[in-house]
């Protein structure tokens, strides 16, 4: 697919989702969670490029939406927030990613995993910081120093959440298109070869994983400042499953699958959750089984191939 | 002819296996060494402690008068030592200008996120290198596609890229029919030789050895047995008939 053709489609999908979220006033909340978490997916989609997958990203989503609510009452501006936060995310995947990214395989996704669970329990057991499984409240912030109205302030998230995605999206394409991002798939097959050029592979996977955390992070910080509330669930590891759920139902082959996949998943879940309240998860559990072993490039892979085959024609 | 690698009393046992039981080798600048020798007798542990994946119990291996062992392969690529691989190592979602793309953008720069991998500069100097190899085609062709001569040229030409001094090469013609492997080494030694570049490689072909080496290394239980030209360690009846296994009655240079 061209950069043209994605650019388009990407365009197309963000008038959707302001023509949607203003013609159905509660799905500007639901839609603008999908976007930050798109945001967390496109890293994870990095992670697997070079055949890693990281069942602890909610760490990273978690830390940063925790900075957003400590620091509101302090830098109470959404503009200043958002970009601190992903850094100290960014920084913390650092210092973690010193380490993980010695281990491949099975050993990467637990090591990642573990550490998110021991920031849950943390999360939920400094209750005199954290309030535990309560959560804290995230203050109303500001956009640019302008107070807004509640209404106001739910389009202007959804504005920030649109320009995080075309952001990241953009950023995360350059990065893939780069040798830096070329080499994680060389990570995957041929870590001999990549060292064999001069090119310590760990650090390949090292880079992508502080991008991945600092992505993690702006999706954090989007989530805490949408829905005013973080609580420790936020940590927990089926918050990270979810990401690589959303990673696979996307597809992990353009910078969009992350996007279609998150909004796929947000929506089943509100409008599965309305119809047959106890089994949406059983829905999505069927809507991933037919994805892997019918589909499995993702949405995004189904739709290019429907492309391909019309083109032809 | 001054050396350009030196091996000095190199050791190395695998369990009771001696894989090199006191390796003692120079091999000069611009020189094409081969080394022959049957299965287990330590070729490819020698490829290995001189490209920094095998360390040696005991000895020492020069590169250009510095002692390397113990240096990363990461370290020797970047002091002028490339290899190819026995099984091509390529990166199989990648196409062929790609690959080379990498190995070119590892040399001059690999870490800004901003510059495309396919930026002109690089694709252009890939496509040259391709061109050398007469290969230019397969540009565009994903590297897992291709076949088993077609990936051992690609392989080599990756090494290139990264403009070696010495290059080591692990059976360069093995898995590749007949017809095909002489043209894969005309074009090899031609790059290599217009480079300037030293080449030892590992091979089984004596008509390949015959022709293209400017001395023979016969390796046997971790010892060289033998070393020179081809000529004379081709003829020499114990070489011929422990290594290359034919009846030293026979002609080895007759198909050649």
């Amino acid at each position: 697919m061209s950069r043209r053709a994605e650019l388009v489609l990407a365009l197309l999908g963000a008038a959707a989702v302001v023509l949607l979220s203003w013609a159905v006033p509660w799905l500007r909340f639901v839609l603008t969670i999908a976007l930050a978490k798109g945001v967390a997916v496109l890293g994870i989609l990095l992670l697997l490029r070079a055949g890693q997958v990281s069942f602890g990203h909610a760490l990273y989503l978690a830390l940063a939406a925790y900075m957003a609510a400590f620091g509101a009452s302090r830098i109470p501006d959404t503009l200043l927030l958002l970009p601190l936060a992903g850094i100290v995310a960014a920084a913390a995947g650092l210092a973690i990613g010193l380490f993980v990214s010695r281990y491949r395989g099975i050993f990467f996704g637990m090591l990642n995993l573990a550490l998110s669970m021991v920031f849950y329990s943390l999360l939920e057991k400094f209750y005199a910081v954290t309030r535990g499984a309560d959560g804290l409240r995230v203050p109303a912030t500001t956009f640019g120093g302008a107070a807004l109205s509640a209404e106001g302030q739910s389009w202007a998230m959804l504005c920030v959440a649109l320009i995080a995605a075309f952001g990241s999206g953009a950023f995360v394409k350059v990065y893939l298109a780069s040798p830096l991002g070329s080499a994680l798939s060389a990570v995957k097959t041929r870590e001999t070869r990549l060292e064999f050029m001069g090119v310590p592979a760990r650090l390949v996977l090292l880079a992508a994983y502080v991008l991945s955390a600092f992505l993690a992070g702006i999706g954090g910080v989007i989530v805490a400042l949408s829905t005013r509330h973080v609580t420790p669930a936020l940590a927990y590891w089926t918050t990270s499953g979810e990401l690589v759920f959303i990673a696979v139902l996307g597809g992990a082959g353009g910078v969009l699958g992350p996007f279609l996949g998150a909004a796929a998943y947000e929506l089943t879940r509100v409008y599965a959750a309305a119809l047959v309240a106890e089994a949406w998860q059983m829905a999505l559990g069927a809507v991933l089984l037919l994805v892997i072993l019918f589909a499995p490039g993702g949405l995004w892979g189904m739709g290019q191939a429907l492309a391909a085959r019309r083109r032809p024609a | 002819m001054t050396a350009l690698l030196s091996a000095r009393g190199l050791k190395l046992a695998f369990g009771g296996v001696k894989a090199a039981d006191g390796i003692d080798l120079d091999v000069g600048a611009g020189e094409f060494l081969a080394i022959i020798g049957p299965n287990g007798a330590g070729k490819t542990t020698f490829i290995n402690m001189t490209t920094g994946y095998l360390r040696p119990q005991a000895g020492a291996i020069l590169y250009d008068g510095r002692p390397i062992l113990g240096l990363a392969p990461r370290r020797l690529v970047t002091l002028g030592i490339g290899r190819s691989f026995q099984l091509p190592q390529l990166f199989g979602e990648h196409s062929v200008a790609e690959n080379l793309a990498l190995a070119i953008a590892a040399r001059e720069g690999f870490w800004s996120p901003f510059r495309p991998l396919m930026r002109p500069v690089w694709r252009d100097e890939a496509d040259e290198v391709l061109a050398r190899f007469g290969i230019l085609d397969l540009s565009e062709t994903r590297a897992d596609a291709l076949n088993e001569g077609a990936r051992k040229l690609v392989d080599i030409a990756v090494a290139v890229a990264l403009r070696p001094r010495l290059i080591l090469m692990d059976e360069p013609t093995s898995g590749v029919a007949g017809a095909d492997k002489m043209a894969i080494v005309e074009t090899l030694v031609r790059v290599l030789r217009d480079a300037g570049v030293t080449a030892v490689f590992v091979e089984h072909d004596m008509e390949v050895v015959g022709r293209f080496a400017d001395r023979v290394a016969v390796w046997a239980q971790g010892r060289i047995a033998a070393l020179g030209p081809p000529d004379e360690v081709l003829a020499d009846p114990a070489v011929r008939r422990d290594v290359i296994g034919i009846d030293p009655g026979e002609d080895v240079h007759a198909a050649a």
